[in-house]
């Protein structure tokens, strides 16, 4: 046998877990004695232990592309019918394999900190690898130990059991890659905090090594969510796209407080302030990412997304978390006392801003995780069963989500340190403006006053970043100032104004989606219904044949005041195998909504049957997603900027650490407001 | 330098905060262990109402159907098992069923379901089944609050519901939950 199988992939998976040991003890060790060989050993173990998993992970690729059903993973998750793409995708589709690339991801984060940290000071980088190493080490135990997908089964079935064919889709295929680069990506950002807690020193140099960091785990959290989001609308079939499922909170939580950090990294790095509270937010995103990525599978959340309970797993769980959460925590305890706070700045600052941007979305993050852990707790308690819904997260979320959307516009108006209140409102009067009249269409759109105002702030935060931008430019005094001013605006305030207006997209799509509207209908061939200002008509049911499934399709024509303007196939899968029934969505989108239609079940037989569709129009329902993506690029592109980039050189002179350099004349940096209009 | 105190104690919320989350998953866990907590466990309430309306008709061969009137006349204890074939945690529940079957009889209500398979799925290794009621489009299913198969009801005489699983039953989950809620009900 040429290729490597199984047992060679359990052979790499032990290998790396044990080089992963050797990385989180030896430069801690090292770092304590000053041993400087330990110290420049960690790099070369991170990459050893990355080649490992990589040849383990290759491993159980192998087995699924090879159909080896006596890989019991394999076996119980593939089929010889199952289409190439998703015997690869199907990999990490299970519990043992997302785990395995679970650890192999967090093993991508300690080597990209290795080689593109070049510029980090030695001790300081010893000691986030080494941290790194421990997470992994524990994580590749728990793998070893209580979910090794290597485990063979003899005898070896002659087909697999298949996958369950609503994960047959190409969007979830990659959503796992994505969503886990989100949560293990913050790693990164805790190694750094629980390095500089043992440190015991945090400065602007050190927000300006974890920023990066954070900014990358967080547009890949936000992609993933987006595509999470995405999947459940168009393969549910329930005309979704958020349900306030364990799962889905799970992912939200890390977000809203990686936002917390991305935004609190950034007051570090330019004020030197808010020190001790962003080494907690550091903490706590890793601490909720690994909480909630676990916890799911340990079976006290009650989740559509099924993976295989086991206390004796979760146990396992519970205790890893303890560790690294505790530890951290713990650290966190005793030594962030004695680290001094920073720069001091008044309410009415950026600065002041990103602490009620802090505070608001730390109080979200405090609602969803009351909302997500309250129904196990209370059953514990009380012995009562209840569940909480959207009804609970509408009424809490929103309240907490609009002052946020309002200090979102205001604040990067704002100069840093101090800021005055006339400046302030002449140049948030265009965007108060644009938001008057987006409240006053909404009003007139919408049913309710909610809605409205969720469009009108929306709008309100597009139009601040709009203003911000175009001040930037110095847009309106002439040609020759935009000229002189385009090449030398940072790659950073570019994307941070459009990660907001990406963050306005999504709401307007969510509002636009609140009106959506929808019925579910029952209808013979040829008969036809008024929906939402259109006309639906079924014009056929057809049969047709897949790969691994039989499929049911539709033809419906859409039409409006007599004139078609689309025809969609809702259609029903029946894969055999698996003896499931999934429906596959019809949507036709122009941008500005989406017609959106699945097929149910029929009943009767011939020219009597009769076809149960739900029917929706979906106002500005692909804007929650497409936001989403702009949010990641805004990231991506503040990433770009040279700045920020990992490996650059520090200034010359300048940015000593527990110093920052504070650029008078503000604009050549991007930190600072353009000085007219401002005392400063 | 010295270092005050509520500084200290502030510092120290966060692992506090973590600390009593962790210790009430671990008291989930352990008691998910023992069996006495279920993340599933849904609609308690549904319990000791009266029985939802519903007749089904019976499959021939394998046993007659049933509606809401004979099931709340009989004189004993029911287990009201909602099956399918095409249920894998259903397979593994028969053996324990039918060593149920001996002390409580078992009406099973086979969810959305073709006869044939039903059939072929119950007559494979003996019925354990008393009585079966054929639930081609699952409307009976939804009147009972089921949320997947296998799904087990006790119904005691005159109809009331004391006891529900939303999971495959066992031997131990039987005479630690069920028999002690009969011998009440005798």
């Amino acid at each position: 046998m040429a290729l490597p199988g199984a047992e060679e992939g359990h052979y790499a998976l032990a290998l790396a877990c044990v080089l992963a040991l050797a990385q989180g003890v030896l430069p801690l060790w090292g770092a304590a004695r000053r041993r400087r060989t330990l110290l420049e050993l960690a790099p070369a173990l991170c990459f050893a232990q990355l080649a490992a998993l990589l040849l383990s992970f290759a491993c159980l690729v192998i087995s699924a592309v090879r159909d080896d059903f006596s890989v019991e993973n394999v076996a119980a998750n593939s089929a010889l019918s199952k289409p190439l793409l998703y015997k690869i995708t199907g990999v990490w589709g299970n519990h043992e394999g997302s785990i395995l690339l679970w650890c192999l991801i967090l093993a991508i984060c300690g080597g990209a900190v290795a080689w593109f940290g070049r510029g980090l000071p030695l001790v300081l980088k010893a000691r986030v690898l080494a941290i790194l190493g421990a997470v992994s080490t524990g994580f590749q135990l728990f793998c070893l130990l209580t979910s090794d997908p290597f485990a063979r089964v003899w005898p070896a079935p002659a087909d697999g059991q298949g996958m369950n064919p609503l994960l047959q889709d190409p969007g979830l295929a990659f959503h796992p890659p994505v969503l886990y680069t989100g949560y293990v990506g913050f790693a990164v950002p805790f190694a750094f905090a629980v390095a500089a807690l043992i440190e015991g020193r945090v400065d602007a140099a050190w927000g300006r090594w974890v920023r990066p960091w954070a900014v990358t785990a967080w547009c890949f959290l936000t992609l993933g969510i987006a595509m999470g989001s995405w999947w459940s609308y168009y393969v549910l079939g329930w005309g979704g796209y958020w349900f306030w499922d364990p799962v889905e909170n799970a992912s939200l939580i890390p977000w809203l407080t990686g936002t917390a950090l991305v935004h609190s990294a950034i007051v570090v790095e330019k004020r030197d302030a808010l020190r001790i509270w962003t080494v907690l937010l550091a903490i706590a995103t890793f601490s909720f990412s690994l909480s909630g990525t676990f916890l799911v599978r340990s079976g006290i959340l009650n989740s559509v997304h099924a993976f295989a309970n086991d206390p004796a797993r979760g146990l396992f769980i519970l205790l890893l978390l303890a560790l690294v959460i505790g530890g951290s925590l713990l650290l966190f305890a005793w030594r962030a006392p004695s680290l001094v706070s920073g720069g001091i700045f008044a309410p009415l600052s950026r600065e002041g801003g990103l602490v009620l941007n802090n505070i608001l979305l730390c109080a979200l993050c405090a609602v969803v995780v009351t909302g997500t852990m309250y129904p196990p707790f209370m059953q514990i308690l009380t012995g009562r069963t209840l569940s909480v819904g959207k009804p609970f997260f509408d009424a809490t979320t929103i309240p907490l989500a609009l002052p946020l959307m309002a200090a979102m516009a205001a604040g990067v108006l704002l100069p840093w340190k101090r800021g005055q209140m006339r400046p302030l409102l002449r140049r948030l009067r265009p965007a108060a403006a644009l938001a008057f009249l987006g409240l006053i269409g909404g009003l007139a759109t919408c049913t309710g006053i909610i809605p409205a105002l969720c469009a009108a702030f929306a709008i309100w935060v597009i139009a601040g970043s709009v203003t911000d931008l175009a001040l930037r430019l110095g847009l309106g005094r002439g040609h020759g100032m935009l000229k002189q001013r385009l090449p030398h605006l940072p790659r950073a305030v570019w994307g941070s104004a459009i990660a907001h207006i990406g963050a306005g997209v999504t709401v307007l799509g969510l509002t636009g989606m609140s009106q959506a509207q929808h019925r579910i209908v029952e209808l013979g061939i040829g008969q036809s219904v008024h929906q939402g200002a259109l006309d639906w008509t079924l014009t056929a049911i057809r049969q047709e044949k897949g790969p691994n499934y039989r499929a049911t399709l539709a033809d419906l024509t859409v039409s409006r005041n007599g004139r078609e303007i689309a025809i969609m196939h809702p259609s029903r899968r029946d894969f055999t195998a698996q003896h499931q029934v999934t429906t596959d969505v019809a949507i036709r989108t122009n941008l500005l909504r989406d017609l959106y239609a699945a097929l149910g079940e029929s009943h009767g037989e011939g020219k009597a049957a009769r076809h149960v569709l739900r029917l929706h129009v979906n106002p500005l329902a692909p804007w929650i997603w497409l936001g989403g993506v702009i949010m990641a690029l805004g990231g991506a592109l503040s990433l770009s900027d040279r700045r920020h980039r990992f490996g650059a050189p520090r200034k010359p002179g300048g940015q000593g650490a527990g110093r920052i350099a504070r650029s008078p004349s503000g604009t050549a940096d991007g930190t600072g407001r353009d000085p007219e209009g401002v005392a400063s | 330098m010295t270092i005050p105190s509520r500084r200290r104690l502030l510092m120290a919320l966060p692992v506090a905060g973590a600390g009593a989350l962790g210790l009430g998953c671990w008291k989930i866990l352990s008691s998910m262990e023992e069996g006495g907590f279920d993340p599933r466990a849904i609609r308690t309430e549904a319990m000791r109402h009266p029985l939802p309306d519903f007749s089904l008709g019976g499959l021939p061969g394998a046993g007659e159907g049933f509606d809401t009137r004979t099931l709340s006349r009989t004189g004993e204890p029911v287990l009201v098992n909602f099956f399918a074939s095409w249920c894998i945690p259903c397979v593994a529940e028969m053996d324990a069923l039918r060593k149920i079957a001996r002390f409580l009889p078992i009406w099973g209500i086979a969810y959305k379901d073709r006869p044939e398979d039903a059939r072929r799925f119950v007559l494979r290794d003996g019925s354990p089944y008393r009585r079966i009621g054929l639930d081609p489009d699952g409307m009976t299913a939804i009147e009972w609050g089921v949320t997947g198969v296998p799904e087990s009801f006790l119904v005691l005489p005159g109809g009331h519901i004391a006891w529900h699983a939303s999971a495959a039953l066992d031997a131990r989950q039987f005479e630690e939950k069920v028999l002690p809620l009969t011998r009440e009900a005798k």
